[in-house]
């Protein structure tokens, strides 16, 4: 795979989990008390490069064809959550994510909580908020980062992919003060669904001793039969939908 | 202490797993006879993995969206 492959697979996944990140941030901010919110996401961003600074050099040190099994295997199961999320959002049996209700939502939780100061932050409720946002969400970040970055020999760039969509995600929210709820964030999961799922198969597939038909070329065919095998079953698996454009099938896909 | 220990297992679980644990068992029973065929003829292998893939990603989407009973 290219540099370019790896540093927009990374880019991407960072840049919609950095998204839902920042609308809680936002959240926690401004219901709640700034510098408790900020000192949250630094907490949370230290917590999340000791991760990555243990779990980079322990995975580096795997031998190839056991990390590509194992690195693999689990990027193919990360990757096909993603996908099946992707396909159950696509086809109207999941909500889409809207960054304005979930904003909405968190800001109406954060008002009602009580304020409490704990050791020297203000309000601790607004600290663990924000801390909770940027760990969660950037845990995934860091798992694809490494995954992608330990598999392609080039931990460096995958890092760096994942610092500049974090930066230019928080530099259009400082500038709009808002969630960012024009950046296409359900279409650009059921994308990172896609690559995830392609490079855990072929990644996994080629630990566990397969040989692929025109060895690395075979990811040019694999992305694509994937992008169009998922589209097919969100044709297939579409909700029927009313006259309005109401969803009218029950379903149990709420998570 | 057990608590804090299940809620840590818990947490990894729906990250790694997520809501559907049946596909996790696929992708590693596939991976297995994939690591078996490879190892003990000269067979193509990819195709495994591929199969269990295609297979997966539909039954599991089936059940997420089949009404509760």
């Amino acid at each position: 795979m290219s540099a370019a492959a790896l540093f927009l697979a990374v880019f991407l996944a960072c840049a919609v989990e950095a998204v839902e990140a920042l609308t809680i941030v936002l959240a926690a901010g401004t219901a709640r008390d700034w510098r408790s919110a900020i000192t949250g996401v630094v907490a949370g961003m230290g917590v999340l490069a000791v991760v990555v600074a243990v779990l980079g050099p322990a995975l580096s040190a795997i031998p190839l064809d056991g990390l590509r099994l194992f690195v693999g295997a689990l990027l193919l199961v990360f990757g096909l959550q993603w996908l099946r999320k992707a396909i159950l959002r696509a086809s109207g049996h999941k909500a889409i994510h809207d960054e304005t209700v979930a904003f909405a939502a968190v800001l109406a939780d954060a008002r009602q909580a009580e304020t409490r100061r704990r050791w020297a932050v203000t309000d601790w409720y607004a600290f663990t908020l924000a801390f909770k946002g940027v760990v969660l969400e950037g845990l995934e970040v860091a798992f694809i980062a490494l995954t992608f970055g330990s598999n392609q020999h080039n931990i460096p760039l995958a890092a760096m992919a994942a610092v500049a969509a974090a930066l230019a995600v928080t530099a259009v929210g400082l500038a709009v003060r808002a969630p960012l709820a024009r950046v296409p964030e359900n279409s650009i999961k059921f994308v990172v669904g896609v690559m995830l799922t392609a490079f855990g198969l072929f990644w996994s597939a080629e630990g566990a001793g397969a040989h692929w038909p025109g060895q690395d070329a075979a990811l040019l065919v694999i992305i694509p039969a994937i992008a169009i095998y998922a589209l097919v079953l969100v044709a297939v698996f579409r909700r029927p939908t009313t006259a309005a454009g109401q969803n009218i099938t029950p379903g149990r896909a709420s998570a | 202490m057990i608590a804090r220990f299940r809620a840590f297992a818990g947490f990894w679980y729906a990250f790694v797993i997520g809501d559907d644990w049946r596909v996790a068992v696929g992708v590693a029973v596939a991976l297995a006879l994939t690591v078996a065929l490879s190892a003990t003829t000269h067979l193509p292998a990819w195709w495994i993995v591929v199969g269990a893939v295609a297979a997966l990603l539909p039954l599991s989407i089936r059940r997420a969206i089949r009404p509760k009973p």
